[in-house]
């Protein structure tokens, strides 16, 4: 994948679909259970109604060699998707509701609704700061200190050739 | 994206698509009877279930749409759950959808050695069963039939008998109201009944 995992948790960038695209990838990569457990203990999940989905199909996912040759076919890849529209809440929440998109590597269709409903929650400006630290800090950290273990494993097999450079 | 839906498509899209198409190629097969589509649908104005089951069956991102002005409302929704793409002009359509009757020989009729490319004409119409009876001779009728036709614009059988005219190019019609359909194949002949 293109993009680097984001590793920031701040909201710094006030560019509001930069914002949206960082959380929507954090989501989508997020584990399922961690999710769904956040997004339990958030608070009481909101009334939302299922536009589309949770439905699996492939795409294609393509490489170019060396980041800059022709584009070549890498190979096919199982996504799940899902789009939900919360209700508008009894509490006076603004508009009719907002449609939240969520696609998901895999065929867990739950974390794909899942991740779709947190899409739509935190369009709601009244939330998004708030779920923002209760759910996706969480689960960016979670990534980050993931990524950080693989490539620190990856690193202590890594092989100096030039030992001579090294050592001078 | 930009469209921003507000209303769900089918419950269960592989079942429901497989009735509602098996329901549009009956109709076909034979003009002038009612069918039931698109119970349940809760689409959003000014389309009706069952226009819209036939759209959800029928279209999808290689066959462009050309929609009524009148239907604009419906667009978000359309571009969502079909992939639709959007024809410019009726010229350019695979599939037409109208809420009043448009000018048929504005549709793409095919050509004699590929009359398989006219277009499809989805027309909602206020009632069938009920209102001004057309009869119906062709293909497909041993007797000729009768399909009563609540909210069609008077012209229509002359504009019908151009269209008819034109066999084996021409443009098929499909008529939705509420939760029924009926379709006229290109070779069916209508009349006034009476």
């Amino acid at each position: 994948m293109p993009d680097s995992l984001p590793t920031e948790n701040g909201l710094g960038n006030t560019d509001p679909p930069a914002a949206r695209r960082r959380w929507m990838a954090v989501l989508a990569r997020a584990d399922a259970g961690q999710l769904a457990g956040l997004l339990e203990a958030w608070g009481p999940a909101p009334a939302y109604r299922v536009l589309r989905g949770p439905e699996s199909g492939l795409v294609m996912v393509r490489g170019r060699a060396g980041g800059t040759g022709g584009r070549f076919n890498l190979g096919e890849m199982t996504v799940t998707r899902c789009t939900v529209r919360t209700e508008p809440s009894d509490q006076g929440q603004a508009g009719s509701g907002t449609t939240g998109h969520a696609y998901v590597a895999g065929r867990n269709g739950a974390h794909a609704e899942l991740a779709a409903l947190l899409d739509a929650l935190m369009q709601d400006p009244e939330q998004t700061a708030g779920l923002h630290a209760a759910v996706v800090a969480p689960l960016a950290a979670a990534q980050d200190a993931r990524r950080r273990a693989v490539a620190g494993k990856a690193a202590a097999t890594q092989v100096k050739f030039f030992a001579m450079q090294t050592t001078r | 994206m930009t469209a921003d839906p507000t209303q769900p498509g089918f419950a269960n899209p592989v079942a429901e698509s497989q009735a509602s198409f098996r329901a549009v190629m009956n109709a076909m097969a034979r003009p002038g009877r009612l069918h039931e589509v698109g119970a349940g649908l809760s689409p959003p104005a000014p389309l009706h279930p069952a226009t819209a089951a036939v759209l959800l069956t029928l279209v999808d991102g290689e066959t462009p749409l050309w929609l009524d002005p009148a239907a604009g409302p419906a667009r978000d929704w359309l571009a969502f759950h079909c992939s639709a793409t959007f024809a410019a002009t009726p010229a350019g359509c695979a599939f037409a959808l109208a809420l009043s009757l448009p000018d048929l020989a504005a549709l793409p009729a095919g050509g004699d050695e590929t009359p398989e490319t006219s277009a499809t004409l989805i027309l909602q119409v206020a009632a069938l069963g009920s209102g001004a009876p057309l009869r119906l001779t062709g293909p497909g009728l041993q007797e000729p039939a009768v399909l009563a036709v609540d909210g069609l614009d008077g012209a229509f059988v002359a504009r019908w008998a151009d269209n008819r005219a034109l066999y084996p190019r021409g443009v098929d019609l499909v008529l939705c109201a509420g939760t029924t359909l009926a379709a006229l194949p290109r070779s069916v002949t209508v009349e006034e009944a009476g």
